[in-house]
């Protein structure tokens, strides 16, 4: 594929979809919470503006949906999730990441791995779209990484949203967003699980005083064990 | 259409109705006559779609294949709506739970059964994921209805690992959608089933085998299908037992329905390339690996629904196994046995509802003698448990005769894992159902009031379906069958 060829518009869509997957990147190494909350407020906003580009170039459709994910992604959860931490007192939680280096070699391989997975998309003529599909792939296992590696429950948050913002990223950039139902109601079942996640900090730092995931282990007792 | 749209919408208006119902006794009874409702209005909607075939409008698509489920969805709701009533009442009494989340409780349950009868009759696969990810949403709350460490931490399990499951089925349609995008006349039409089925020979077939890996693993992971089974056995026995039995007998079953129907899709793309059955191959690993470890861990459980849970994932990957299999005799199999599960598991969780209340624990080695103490709840455990075991006159025994020998005509040396799964799993179950229905009672352990109509109910339908299947049934399990597999097996 030749990158020249594409419109501008085109080829902003792309920087901004790599600039998400920088982020992800950023999140994936970030120790601080409150710092993390901010990046993952930035990539929503990114998203947003890739959208609005998209929107642009002819799906005008779409300039409701670059709407909905700047108030839902940039604006209302990360604020949600800012007064959580606030409210457990965590803002100056540090989070130290074991084995930054190899956790960033990992992502790596899984940017590697996404490009792979889309090979065989790639023989296709719609090659302007096989990049933006590797690249939110590569977004989503980030997300799943990030989850993986981490034990605080709102950085495990913080991850699962950014997997969100993947899929997202595919279903404007590939596909000129889906039916305005489906994103509706995607939109919406993404602010129900942020406002449950808010209830289950609550429960968690209830039940076992902290939001360290390790420590939710009760049930991994062996069940043999009297 | 009125019918349809009624079973969707009843239980969405019961659930905004009950979110408000202060009374717990008026809600008790008002969520039951909801259930109720659902399931006269649905037997109508399948007299029609009997009657005239398939009904299309409304971007919703009902036809032989989900109608059967939409009946079978808003039966166990029923009837697990007339045990939830004195149980939770009782649950309520016993003071685990606050009245403001009993509130909570009965809103979601008939929140639950929207999400579910809205996912089953959808044509719009967008609709259909949102719908499967609003059943967790849902049910989330409805695990740590009890608030104990464990229940929290069960449910938290479950949000995250169901979360990330379903986010991977959203990429996996967000796939299918851009194969749409080049094969139908009017792209806009990406997300109707119905006409990506007409059209499913012109999708590309490598987005769709690639699309399909995502929905597998994604939805797969609602299934329960090992690896992605964790959250299943915790989410089970930690929240409140009317919840494990519509969580075992429709939420499975919906999860397996999606995969079902993508896999229709997915063999249509790749009919004429050279690796035509990936799908279904795909689908008789993941089933075979689930149903043989969770047959194995059967025997190791100490709490009576985990077991019972784990005993759901081993019949929930034979059924993805019957449905890789494909063919006619096999597909007729599962949905066979998709029925016959989700009625004996959910009666089998409503006895164990009953047994925990008597003895008071979920631990198996504290469970005794419940014959002696109540023979009704003894006796439903034990032919529950033989029901689900797979004795002959029982319907299990039929679908599960009928997958071995679809296995044995097209996969005849996977007949030979099947068969000891199955006897690894029976005697998993055996060797704990002996002490807990014939053992020596504990002093001092007495019956307790049980509706048992539920589960004589339940157990009734399953034994009759072993020994005949009415008539038209049958036929309508074959135009399903037909529908899937492309040819009549009657």
């Amino acid at each position: 594929m030749n990158l020249v060829q594409l419109s501008l518009l085109e080829q902003a869509v792309f920087v901004l979809a790599a600039l998400i997957l920088f982020l992800s990147f950023t999140l994936l190494a970030q120790s601080r919470l409150v710092s993390g909350i901010h990046v993952f407020a930035w990539q929503g906003a990114v998203l947003a503006g890739a959208t609005a580009l998209v929107a642009a170039s002819g799906a005008h459709h779409l300039f409701i949906s670059a709407g909905l994910t700047l108030l839902l992604k940039a604006l209302l959860i990360p604020w949600m999730l800012h007064r959580q931490v606030r409210k457990l007192e965590l803002e100056r939680h540090v989070e130290t990441l074991p084995h930054a280096a190899l956790v960033l070699m990992g992502g790596a391989a899984l940017v590697i791995f996404s490009y792979w997975v889309v090979v065989p998309i790639e023989r296709l003529e719609l090659l302007a779209t096989r990049n933006i599909i590797s690249l939110s792939l590569a977004v989503v296992l980030l997300g799943l990484l990030i989850m993986v590696t981490r034990r605080q429950a709102v950085t495990q948050v913080i991850g699962f949203m950014s997997m969100e913002n993947g899929l997202f990223l595919a279903a404007v950039a590939a596909t000129h967003g889906m039916p305005l139902v489906v994103e509706l109601g995607v939109a919406f079942d993404v602010l129900v699980a942020a406002v449950l996640f808010g209830v289950f900090f609550l429960h968690i730092s209830e039940s076992i005083d902290s939001l360290d995931t390790d420590r939710l282990n009760r049930l991994a007792v062996p069940e043999d064990e009297p | 259409m009125n019918a349809l749209l009624l079973t969707v919408t009843l239980p969405l208006a019961g659930g905004l109705l009950l979110a408000v119902v202060r009374s717990l006794r008026v809600a008790g009874w008002l969520n039951l006559a909801f259930c109720l409702a659902g399931l006269i209005t649905s037997l109508v909607l399948a007299g029609q779609v009997l009657h005239h075939g398939e009904l299309v409008g409304y971007s919703f698509h009902v036809d032989a294949f989900n109608v059967y489920l939409v009946v079978l969805t808003t039966f166990v709701g029923f009837t697990t709506a007339i045990f939830s009533r004195p149980y939770m009442a009782h649950v309520c009494q016993e003071g685990w739970v606050s009245e403001r989340r009993m509130r909570l409780y009965h809103a979601m349950f008939q929140g639950f059964l929207f999400t579910m009868l809205l996912a089953l009759t959808t044509d719009n696969l967008g609709v259909l994921w949102v719908s499967v990810e609003g059943a967790t949403l849902a049910t989330v709350l409805l695990v740590s209805l009890y608030r104990t460490p464990e229940a929290v931490e069960a449910a938290w399990k479950y949000f995250i690992l169901c979360g990330v499951g379903i986010a991977l089925a959203l990429f996996g349609t967000v796939l299918v959608y851009f194969a749409a995008q080049h094969a139908l006349a009017d792209p806009r039409q990406g997300l109707s089933w119905m006409a990506l089925y007409a059209e499913s020979a012109h999708l590309h077939p490598a987005v769709m085998a690639i699309a399909f890996v995502f929905l597998l693993v994604g939805y797969g992971t609602k299934v329960g299908l090992v690896p992605l089974h964790n959250w299943l056995p915790d989410a089970h026995s930690e929240g409140p037992t009317p919840m494990s039995a519509v969580l075992s007998g429709l939420l499975l079953n919906v999860a397996l329905y999606a995969v079902v129907r993508f896999k229709m899709l997915v063999d249509g793309a790749l009919a004429n390339t050279e690796n035509a059955a990936v799908a279904g191959h795909l689908m008789m690993g993941f089933g075979l690996i689930s149903f043989l470890v969770a047959s194995l861990f059967l025997h190791r459980q100490r709490d009576i629904k985990r077991m019972f849970s784990y005993s759901s994932i081993e019949h929930m990957g034979m059924m993805t196994f019957a449905f890789g299999i494909g063919g006619p005799l096999a597909t007729f199999a599962g949905l066979l046995h998709m029925l016959v599960h989700s009625l004996t598991k959910s009666a089998i969780f409503v006895t164990v509802g009953h047994v925990s209340h008597i003895a008071g624990t979920q631990v198996i080695e504290h469970i005794r003698g419940m014959i002696r103490t109540q023979p009704a709840v003894g006796w439903g455990l034990l032919l529950g448990v033989a029901a689900i075991a797979g004795f002959p006159p029982f319907g299990v025994f039929t679908s599960e005769f009928l997958l071995l020998s679809a296995t044995m005509d097209s996969w005849p040396w996977l007949t030979s894992l099947l068969l000891f799964g199955l006897v690894v799993a029976f005697a998993g179950l055996f060797r704990y159902l002996h002490p807990m229905v014939y053992g020596k009672a504990p002093e001092g352990q007495q019956a307790v009031t049980a509706n048992m109509l539920p589960v004589m109910l339940h157990l009734l339908l399953v034994l009759a379906l072993g020994i005949a299947i009415p008539a038209f049934l049958s036929h309508w399990l074959d135009q399903a069958t037909w529908l899937i597999a492309g040819s009549h097996l009657l």
